[in-house]
């Protein structure tokens, strides 16, 4: 299966790379492919958005024209998993005008929520449906400020959702890409997929 | 329902952390600003991150005298400025310049060679500061050496300010040529290299295992137009610092523009070409074969 990276900028290597190990621990062939230009996320079976700077990111998403793909993809039902920068993307408000969301989750994000790059840290977090606490890395990360009533609180900070689940889309506003536990992974993207097929 | 997790188990300033940040900045430009107008401009055009300092490299060289940090409360108005993570320079070796930035609330640190140099043996030790470092590098063990002191991130040096990409591209060649050199050798080759090149071994061994530099690596130094950043990409390099050639260029947000996309389409010369041509003309820019060997920043800080 195909898992497209999308990958204008940001922790893109890092995100193919973990797509990749995460199947292979399961035995599944994923091929992960960054995403720069229009025309191949059709083509992808599911979807990461990394981290980077959201500001960056949705600017070049809807200069790319990748944008109306994104949001074509998660209509047609399929995974999309989005982390810190990612989930910035895809809420309905990120309360800043500088940021172009594509209006996927019914969430508003505050951004930088902990604070500067000083703040950021790394904690163990329980997560809804993991037995274990998953190490999770904050960087400059974002909060979810308000949900609608069908999202999915996964996992809270100082009683702030960090993790959220609507439909297809996965969020959350640390980085499982930096660290070398895939559960999450499973949870968004592998999980999913198998069931379909 | 999972158990809430309180704000006192939190680990910051670790290892993960700080190299972490330096990874989102990859794929992106981080430009020099020495105004909050400056910076406004950068984060309008796409920079992922703003560098504060006092004058552009190209107006250092052309002032002369001592180059320090930048002003506490121009850095302020910065970091209130823009959304984007706001960087600061200091000089080498001047741990206070970088205790003083942190305070402020500074992202990332470039303990840089632009500025005059503090401390001529020492680096500062980075790995008591909270906030990460990035650190410019000529070779492979220059930038081994600054990693184990702890910068999160290296950058070649270029010589910054002249807008002659041609020592970046000197620096970025020795980095790669030697990795991959290092990657056919076997431990105790290694090991002899990392003795007579005066490179911490332990990073030696990983750098060779990897096939990488274990932190992200950046170009910087002389890099004016669309074209020279495309160039450093295709040289390997995971994103670009531009100072001078943005700000010094006949229209900023042009310029500024073309370098954010060219670094996006480094890899595809049509779109380069509709993107260079949109740019304007360049910093005016000195050669680098001209400058006379005081001059150079580049030898500082080794």
């Amino acid at each position: 299966m195909r898992v497209g990276v999308v990958g204008v900028q940001g922790d893109v290597a890092e995100h193919v790379a973990a797509v990749e190990r995460a199947g292979d621990r399961r035995g599944l062939n994923v091929e992960g492919v960054a995403v720069r230009n229009a025309g191949v996320v059709p083509d992808c079976d599911a979807l990461t958005l990394p981290g980077g700077e959201s500001t960056t990111i949705s600017r070049l998403l809807h200069r790319r024209d990748i944008a109306p793909e994104i949001v074509d993809h998660t209509a047609a039902g399929k995974p999309l998993f989005a982390t810190c920068a990612g989930l910035i993307v895809v809420s309905r408000d990120a309360r800043d005008n500088r940021v172009e969301t594509l209006n996927l989750m019914d969430v508003t994000v505050d951004r930088n929520a902990f604070g500067r790059q000083r703040d950021s840290f790394e904690a163990h977090l329980d997560v809804t449906g993991l037995d274990e606490p998953f190490p999770a890395v904050f960087i400059r990360a974002p909060t979810v400020a308000e949900a609608d009533s069908d999202v999915e609180s996964l996992a809270t900070i100082d009683g702030r959702p960090v993790a959220v689940r609507e439909g297809p889309v996965v969020g959350t506003a640390f980085h499982p890409e930096l660290t070398d536990d895939f559960r999450l992974h499973d949870l968004a993207l592998l999980d999913p997929l198998t069931d379909d097929s | 329902m999972a158990e809430p997790t309180d704000l006192e188990d939190l680990r910051r300033g670790t290892d993960l952390v700080k190299r972490g940040f330096a990874r989102m900045q990859q794929g992106g430009v981080i430009m020099d600003v020495v105004t909050r107008e400056q910076a406004r401009i950068a984060e309008d055009v796409g920079a992922v991150a703003v560098m504060a300092l006092e004058a552009v490299p190209a107006d250092i060289r052309k002032r002369g005298g001592v180059a320090r940090m930048p002003d506490p409360a121009n850095v302020e108005e910065i970091i209130d400025e823009v959304s984007i993570p706001a960087m600061g320079k200091s000089r080498i070796g001047h741990r206070m310049e970088a205790e003083i930035l942190e305070a402020l609330g500074v992202d990332m640190i470039d303990e840089s060679e632009v500025l005059t140099p503090a401390d001529d043996r020492y680096h500062i030790d980075k790995r008591e500061f909270t906030a990460p470092f990035v650190c410019g590098a000529r070779n492979l063990q220059e930038a081994l050496r600054r990693i184990d002191e702890g910068a999160a991130m290296v950058r070649t040096k270029g010589e910054a300010g002249t807008g002659d990409v041609n020592q970046a591209v000197h620096h970025q060649r020795n980095i790669k040529g030697a990795i991959r050199q290092l990657t056919g050798m076997n431990h105790e080759e290694r090991e002899k290299w990392a003795r007579e090149h005066e490179a911490p071994a332990h990073l030696v061994h990983e750098t060779a295992d990897m096939g990488r530099l274990p932190v992200v690596n950046f170009a910087a130094g002389g890099i004016a137009t669309p074209a020279d950043a495309a160039l450093m990409m295709y040289h390997g390099c995971d994103g670009i610092f531009v100072g001078s050639g943005v700000f010094g260029a006949e229209d900023p947000e042009h310029m500024g523009t073309a370098i954010v996309d060219a670094v996006n389409d480094w890899d595809n010369p049509e779109a380069l070409a509709k993107v260079a041509g949109a740019a304007g003309s360049g910093m005016k820019g000195e050669s680098n074969a001209s400058l006379p060997e005081e001059e150079r920043l580049q030898d500082r800080g080794v």
